[in-house]
């Protein structure tokens, strides 16, 4: 297991928090909630080491276009980049639902 | 077998419990918009244990609690996530467990006649916490024997994972069960039985002789289970609605323990026994 924590700036605020995914093989647990100071935090707890590149590039490129400013915790049981990826589209959608 | 126009239309309408995670369970169970999660994931109660051992936890261990209402009443729904760690029963799955039992009995007590609902989907305790996992269980039982004389608690048992071990004996504490057929019940699982006892006591992949032993239309024959539905969510929904509106079973499955010793006694243990063969044995001892 590893934990990571990544820091973004952010412009905008979380309209509602949300809660989705399993920690199941191949799949991960998403919390998104407004942070309290103006900036996103992303905590990330993985069972599988030594991928912190991988989860930096998808996290980069997430942020390139997501500005609220939210305390994220993922829980993840081995997901591939792209079912992270899609995970993390989905959390934005529910919360902006 | 052909299948009328209304049958096929039947069939498409149908939504899977069993497909439901576990949140979306407890919102099933209750009546609409009245759903209200207590210690939800954004408590962050999780396990501590887990992470030590290089585990990943989920920020509900794997365990909703809801309060709201089923048919205008006020209840609790507890419901496991199976896929989670086995939908094991660790420190704090297992103390929201018993916890809403106590507030649910509490409730009873101060005349709010509170109702419980618990979906599970368990492999049993968890083993990374297990001496926990077995005081918690305890704590269970204890709960809900003391909450059942009030109120009917209700276990519902849907699959995939199925029921066993620890939650196995919740199911037999409990007022009513309601099991459908892809879910398995049992104390100890096939495939614990064939690593223990060998492949000549039981072939864990031989689906049908499994499903015969502790399947959920077995299991219904054989009176473990009070109600068979099939994996249709409304139709669990009316089911737990239903045995609310019968109320307090006339006599608790655990209180018959010396019939269930009786045909158990009765059973000749050295033959290979078939479904058939016990279903029709184990109602012909009175």
């Amino acid at each position: 297991m590893e934990t990571m924590r990544f820091d973004y700036p952010a412009s905008t605020t979380v309209p509602k928090r949300v809660c989705l995914g399993v920690v199941t093989s191949g799949d991960l647990e998403i919390l998104l909630q407004p942070s309290s100071d103006g900036r996103s935090h992303v905590f990330v707890q993985t069972s599988i080491t030594g991928f912190g590149e991988t989860w930096k590039a998808v996290l980069d490129w997430f942020f390139s276009t997501y500005t609220d400013a939210a305390d994220i915790v993922i829980h993840d049981a081995g997901a591939t980049p792209g079912t992270v990826a899609m995970r993390l589209q989905q959390t934005v959608e529910e919360s902006r639902s | 077998m052909s299948v009328t126009m209304n049958e096929a239309i039947n069939e498409e309408s149908r939504r899977s419990y069993i497909e439901l995670k576990a949140r979306e369970r407890a919102q099933q169970i209750l009546d609409p918009g009245t759903f209200h999660e207590l210690l939800g994931p954004f408590d962050r109660v999780e396990s501590v244990w887990l992470p030590m051992q290089g585990i990943v936890p989920q920020s509900d261990d794997g365990c909703v609690v809801a309060k709201g209402k089923i048919d205008g009443q006020p209840a609790v729904v507890i419901a496991m996530e199976g896929k989670f760690q086995g939908g094991s029963i660790g420190e704090i799955c297992g103390m929201k467990m018993a916890m809403a039992f106590a507030l649910a009995r509490k409730d009873n007590e101060k005349g709010i006649p509170t109702r419980a609902v618990l979906s599970l989907e368990s492999g049993g305790v968890r083993l990374q916490e297990a001496n926990i996992g077995e005081l918690v269980i305890a704590e269970i039982y204890a709960e809900l024997v003391a909450l059942r004389k009030y109120t009917p608690v209700v276990v519902v048992i849907a699959g995939n994972t199925g029921c066993f071990g620890g939650m196995s004996l919740a199911a037999g504490l409990s007022s009513y069960v309601i099991m459908t057929r892809q879910a398995r019940l049992s104390m100890n699982g096939p495939e614990v039985i064939e690593q223990e006892a060998g492949l000549e006591e039981i072939v864990a992949s031989d689906k049908v002789f499994v499903w015969g032993m502790c399947g959920g239309a077995q299991r219904y024959a054989t009176g473990a289970v009070d109600i068979l539905v099939e994996d249709d969510a409304d139709a669990i929904t009316d089911a737990v609605k239903d045995v609310f509106r019968k109320g307090l079973p006339p006599v608790l499955r655990t209180s018959q323990y010396d019939l269930f010793i009786r045909r158990l006694e009765a059973m000749d243990t050295s033959k290979q026994w078939t479904a058939e063969d016990i279903r029709k044995t184990w109602k012909e001892i009175e």
